[in-house]
């Protein structure tokens, strides 16, 4: 956990990547969530190395995001996606 | 004889298991709950190549057998034999989406470790074309070491062969468990590159459309252009039935009348069974249309997209988007509301959605707000285009609905604590549901009103009639007044006397339990029984109402009727969907709480005015 890789560097939080952008997941902090979340996450795929992107936003404070995560579009919430670190595809 | 066989057909959510369900067994299913859980339990037959009888089990969409809801938990123990009740399954179908195999690859290998005698469905395999994709069902069944056969449950194509391979697998075929990898996500996404033979770079489609209907402004007008056209429909398209139900219940009423004497047969047959059952079936059409649209939003694959517009709105009164449908179609009945609320994962925000679900103005308050706002409230413009009537019943509505934020945000803080609301959910492809599937789901919803809620109801339309009927009231005396219900109204009355309530109001109190609108027809009928003279009873009932109750009491009674529970169909499909007592007298007892304060402070406060 403290050894931090050349790529974090570039690291962010997916609630941060802008819409439409590709990014690989670097991490999953899996204790920011409860349990019930943290399993909904994995079950959908969540996990590190996966390719994300965020599609949509919602009309009210671009909350939830709708996210490409692996072949499927999921809806998670920004509290939720801010536990998820990916480093932007070049 | 030996039972049938036991096949559990499972899979991921969205990955077309109940199409493929109805697909291999036809319309004739049993429809009912898992004992002890609001999960719903589908069972229905289908029979092998060679005849023989199978006994199918549709089970709750999993993501993995470490539960995340009650659904998944119920899926998990039926299969590993553990839920009382369910015998374990002698063999597994596992339906997979041939365009999302990473994802459902995870659970289907979970589910080969049970070492269960399985042929796997590779399902809307047309859709993974669409999107480009090629999957090689031969590549997947030497990697799984079981049957992979392609089908498109909504079009009906790969049963017969899927019945074959079941065929082969249950009789004679020797299952043999395999080893459940350590890194079941990992060796997922393996054996999913290692099937799929092409890919293509194609854009999605529902990534297309989604740029619309998910757009931050479009998005929203769309659903509320659609929400007005589903509740255009259901006052619409309802009229024409109404009208047939209730003149069919009309001709049937006056046959009875004509074929039996006067009597306590015939009153029980024409004002109880008949007057009951026709209380009933008429919300029917309303219901039915409601759920089309329901049925088609979730068969689309749009109903995600409204909860995921509408998620941030919803979270401010600690509810998540997926309460969002369900609310809005109790503004035309709570019933098929609150029958959607299955939708909802999370039990804390489901349990709080059944419980404000009553608030929301249902169709039934509008007779009763319609008569008494055209009795008592001046028809008179209070700003140019703005009706004073026009605005009364608009407030009801705001009245209704900022009643339900506030009871949801309050009962998210007392008795349904618990985590936040939750919002984590798959937006599944857009795809057109078959005719088929819609047809029987909304066979199926409607049994389930007629019988849970019209049971009930006919049972207290009898009583009901009962009460006001007996002791039959001597000569010279008025029946309501004689009869137990005028002496249970007397009752009421001192109850209900401090919020401005007179006798007419408690005695039609009791029969609007039945359903709301019954209220109407309960004054109309205390009225018509005291009419003394001719003259006055050419008086229509707007005129005499407005002449006889004070104005104070009227909005009291306007007020009692935004919050009180008065539905015996509401209250049974909450003991259903809370699967138990504690939940439907939870809500009844705080509505009415609600109701009595409501109506109380607006009493007084309009005596305090001089109105």
């Amino acid at each position: 956990m403290t050894a931090i890789s050349p790529a974090s560097a570039f690291a962010l939080p997916l609630d941060e990547l802008r819409l439409g952008r590709r990014a690989r997941i670097q991490l999953v902090d899996w204790t920011a969530l409860e349990e019930s979340e943290a399993c909904r996450l994995r079950h959908f795929g969540f996990d590190e190395g996966v390719m994300v992107e965020p599609l949509h936003s919602g009309p009210v404070g671009r909350d939830p995001l709708a996210v490409r995560v692996g072949r499927m579009t999921v809806a998670i919430r920004r509290t939720h996606a801010r536990a998820v670190r990916v480093v932007p595809a070049a | 004889m030996n039972p049938a066989p036991l096949v559990a057909v499972v899979g991921n959510p969205n990955a077309g298991k109940s199409a493929l369900f109805n697909a291999l067994t036809g319309a004739r299913q049993k429809v009912g709950n898992y004992p002890g859980v609001t999960v719903e339990r589908k069972s229905g037959r289908t029979a092998l190549t060679d005849g023989r009888p199978v006994e199918l089990v549709d089970l709750p969409g999993a993501y993995g057998l470490d539960p995340s809801s009650p659904d998944e938990a119920v899926t998990r123990d039926v299969l590993t034999g553990r839920f009382a009740g369910e015998r374990k399954p002698d063999g597994l179908l596992i339906v997979l989406d041939a365009s999302n195999l990473d994802n459902h690859l995870r659970f289907a290998l979970q589910l080969l470790g049970l070492g269960l005698p399985t042929v796997v469905a590779l399902n809307m395999i047309d859709m993974a074309r669409r999107d480009g994709l090629e999957v090689s069902a031969e590549r997947l069944s030497a990697e799984l070491g079981v049957p992979v056969i392609e089908t498109i449950a909504v079009r009906r194509k790969g049963m017969d062969e899927l019945r074959a391979g079941l065929q082969q697998q249950l009789v004679g075929a020797r299952a043999v468990a395999r080893a459940v990898p350590d890194n079941v996500a990992r060796e997922a996404r393996r054996i999913a590159a290692a099937s799929i033979v092409n890919e293509a770079p194609v854009r999605r489609w529902s990534h297309r459309l989604d740029r619309f209907l998910l757009h931050p402004v479009a998005g929203p007008l769309i659903l509320a252009a659609i929400m007005f056209v589903m509740f255009q429909a259901v006052f619409a398209w309802s009229e024409a039935p109404i009208g047939w139900i209730e003149s069919g219940m009309a001709a049937l009423a006056d046959t009875v009348t004509r074929l039996l004497p006067a009597g306590a047969l015939r009153s029980l047959l024409v004002d109880g069974v008949i007057g009951g059952v026709g209380s009933v079936v008429v919300f029917l059409p309303q219901i039915l249309i409601l759920f089309l649209f329901i049925l088609l939003l979730e068969g689309t694959g749009y109903m995600v997209r409204a909860a995921f517009l509408m998620d941030r709105l919803m979270s401010r009164a600690g509810l998540s988007g997926r309460a969002f449908i369900p609310l809005l179609s109790s503004f035309a009945c709570a019933v098929p509301g609150i029958m959607a609320t299955r939708t909802i994962d999370n039990e804390k925000d489901r349990l709080t959605t059944i419980l404000v679900a009553p608030l929301m103005t249902c169709s039934a308050r509008l007779p009763v707000y319609t008569l008494i706002i055209a009795a008592f409230i001046p028809h008179r413009d209070i700003l140019p285009g703005v009706n004073l009537q026009g605005a009364v019943m608009f407030g009801l509505y705001l009245a209704g609905i900022f009643g339900a934020l506030g009871a949801a945000l309050l009962l998210r803080k007392t008795v349904a604590r618990g985590a936040s609301s939750f919002f984590m959910m798959e937006l599944p492809k857009y795809q057109l549901p078959a005719f088929g599937d819609i047809a029987l789901g909304l066979w199926q919803r409607a049994v389930i009103f007629l019988k849970r809620a019209g049971g009930i109801i006919m049972l207290t339309t009898v009583a009901l009639w009962a009460l006001a009927s007996f002791p039959a009231a001597g000569p010279g005396q008025k029946q309501s007044e004689v009869s137990i219900a005028g002496k249970i109204a007397s009752g009421i009355e001192v109850v209900v006397k401090p919020i401005g309530f007179n006798h007419d109001i408690a005695l039609a109190l009791l029969p609007s339990m039945a359903a709301r609108e019954v209220a109407v027809s309960a004054i109309a009928t205390v009225y018509a029984i005291d009419q003394a003279d001719e003259a006055q009873a050419g008086q229509t009932l707007v005129q005499r109402l407005g002449g006889s109750w004070p104005l104070p009491t009227a909005l009291a009674f306007l007020a009692w009727f935004v919050f009180a529970p008065q539905c015996i169909s509401t209250i049974a499909v909450t003991r259903r969907e809370t699967n138990g007592w504690k939940w439907p007298l939870f809500m009844v007892g705080y509505l009415f709480g609600l109701a009595y304060v409501a109506a109380g402070a607006t009493y007084w406060t309009a005596v305090a005015l001089g109105l």
